[in-house]
């Protein structure tokens, strides 16, 4: 198939549109999976999720089965989860703690590093057999940027460092929350589907445009809770407050926003409730006296939407969720969701922080639902692709400097760097 | 169980209660649902792999005290709870109506469930699980003070969402 563009950049017109196809065709879909998710560092786990040796999580990345294991000695594995004899699944809990993993079919057995240990009846093999050369397989590249764990399967991908590049930033910022820089995965993890193309919900994830509009009922639902919220004063905005979408390279991008839904993270809001204030101030000195003033401004004050390209979401706002989704048809995404929190905190603190998650975030959240119900709409209009090609995405399109979080800009370097990783001419 | 705690509870008053919260709910009635509401009231949807878990320290679907039920109420009824307009339609049945115990005035009871979800252009989406209650005795009736609703399925996967007081 030549290589041709999936969108239109024109920079002096000040028009950018996309072809609505890459959202409907299966085989795009196929293109994607080969030139985006089998090269690009894909999440696999937090460090956290896997505490003691033996421990580990099967689940599927990227659509491939793997087993994400500490082994005896400590060290991290990503396996693959298939056995090396037939291709059966060797692992099927979702988690929990094992030394040696048994494929049920005819018993061959691994160990929590992927070494083959064990083959029922060796004996029958020829001498040449060799157990060593029969471990369960894993990507390419396995790396974790503090406790972020990521895979690759590209051999010659660039390390993980260099591919998030200015995103670590941001990523440190989320970090910088827990006195120790440790964060760990909450019990209890969300997973559904959006009938949508997985793309949508990267779009969906940092487009503050669309707040006002979709989420009415979850800023009166703040405002019932006694958030002030106020016309914005800025021409431009339509939000409350100043929130900017930064480029952060590789087609990774943020939001960066000035706060005014609270924050678990030292910035009280009467949702938490008079009882919360003396223990939340203990936590803004804290961050004051281990970060100073201004770095405890930017942890504590401002909220972030991040993307790290393709498919990994950090949110940082009225709680961290920690979001990623994969494609299972062109119309179809699964998403899992997460909580993240410093290891540290205290019973109350932990209590309020999944509080603060509920008020927006997920399946039963306030603002969540009718996300989905976005998606899918987009999904079903796009039906008319054939005759209606074009989606709109110019919103903000040559501004000079600053580039805000309802305007377009961050939504456009994702697609530019999309076109370009589908092969799309320079 | 003393003489002076023992509450004469039947199946069938519980059975009748239950009922007709169900009614009230399918027919979208939840001002009314909110009047089976003890003022201490709490709702919760434990996430699927953790069932058993504390709100307090696992990230659930919905954790709900009463004032969060009425903030819930009153998205759920907004014409812009886009998830929920236009309305889902429900039907959902209750069987194996069960009194786990009765001390004092609260009656620990659990029950079956299986709500089938409308949506236009959708095929139908079934949740099965189990209802926990704890009612408390009210007069000749009661009113809800726990609302526990654990789903079956492994993930919610193509259920989706949970938009609607399940």
């Amino acid at each position: 198939m030549s290589a041709r563009s999936y969108i239109v950049d024109d920079r002096e017109k000040k028009t950018f549109l996309l072809d609505r196809e890459v959202l409907v065709s299966d085989d795009i879909l196929r293109q994607e999976m080969s030139r985006i998710f089998g090269r690009c560092w894909i999440y696999v786990g937090h460090d956290s999720e896997l505490k003691k040796p033996g421990d580990y999580r099967s689940r599927k990345v990227a659509g491939r089965p793997v087993i994400f294991v500490r082994d005896q000695a400590g060290k991290v594995h990503c396996l693959f989860n298939t056995c090396r004899h037939r291709g059966a699944i060797v692992c099927t809990q979702r988690d929990g703690n094992a030394r040696r993993f048994m494929c049920i079919y005819h018993g061959w057995t691994y160990g929590n590093d992927g070494n083959l240990i064990r083959v029922p009846g060796d004996d029958a093999y020829a001498e040449s057999f060799e157990k060593s050369g029969f471990g369960l397989k894993r990507p390419a590249r396995f790396e974790q940027y503090r406790g972020f764990w990521f895979m690759c399967l590209d051999a010659d991908a660039q390390p993980l460092g260099d591919y998030l590049g200015r995103a670590k930033d941001y990523i440190d910022l989320v970090v910088d929350q827990s006195p120790s820089g440790q964060m760990e995965i909450i019990a209890g993890v969300q997973e559904y589907d959006v009938a949508a193309n997985w793309k949508l919900m990267v779009e969906n994830s940092v487009d503050d445009y669309h707040l006002p509009s979709t989420h009415s009922t979850w800023l009166n639902f703040m405002a019932n809770s006694g958030v002030k919220i106020e016309p914005p004063k800025e021409a431009g905005l339509v939000l409350p407050t100043k929130g900017l979408a930064i480029e952060l390279g590789n087609g990774h991008f943020t939001t960066d926003n000035v706060n005014f839904r609270g924050r678990p993270v030292a910035k009280w809001i009467p949702l938490y409730g008079e009882a919360a204030k003396p223990e939340m101030d203990e936590i803004r000195r804290e961050l004051v006296t281990r970060l100073g003033e201004e770095r405890a401004r930017r942890v504590a004050d401002t909220n972030r939407n991040l993307v790290i390209f393709p498919n990994l979401v950090i949110n940082d706002g009225s709680s961290v969720t920690v979001r990623t989704f994969y494609p299972e048809g062109a119309g179809k995404m699964h998403v899992t969701a997460w909580a993240l929190g410093p290891v540290e905190e205290s019973e109350n603190a932990r209590a309020r922080r999944l509080d603060a998650f509920l008020t927006f975030y997920g399946p039963g959240g306030f603002a969540t639902p009718d996300d989905v119900e976005a998606l899918e709409l987009v999904q079903q209009g796009l039906a008319n692709w054939h005759e209606d090609r074009w989606s709109e995405m110019s919103r903000g399109m040559g501004k000079e400097g600053e580039q805000l979080n309802s305007d377009e800009h961050h939504l456009r370097i994702f697609w530019r760097r999309w076109n370009e990783l589908m092969g799309a001419p320079a | 169980m003393t003489i002076a705690t023992r509450t004469v509870v039947t199946r069938q008053e519980v059975e009748d209660f239950l009922y007709n919260e169900a009614a009230l709910l399918d027919e979208w009635k939840l001002d009314d649902w909110q009047a089976l509401l003890a003022d201490d009231a709490t709702y919760y949807v434990p996430p699927n792999d953790q069932p058993e878990g504390s709100h307090r320290n696992t990230l659930f679907l919905v954790a709900d005290d009463r004032e969060r039920i009425r903030q819930r109420v009153i998205r759920i009824n907004d014409p812009n709870c886009h998830a929920e307009f236009p309305k889902s339609r429900t039907r959902r049945t209750i069987a194996n109506v069960r009194i786990l115990g009765v001390e004092g005035d609260l009656v620990t009871v659990t029950a079956n469930f299986v709500c089938y979800r409308f949506r236009r252009y959708e095929r139908v989406r079934e949740y099965v699980g189990e209802y926990r209650y704890i009612l408390r005795r009210t007069g000749d009736t009661f009113r809800i003070k726990e609302r526990r609703v654990l789903i079956d399925a492994h993930e919610l996967g193509s259920l989706g969402s949970v938009s609607f007081i399940l």
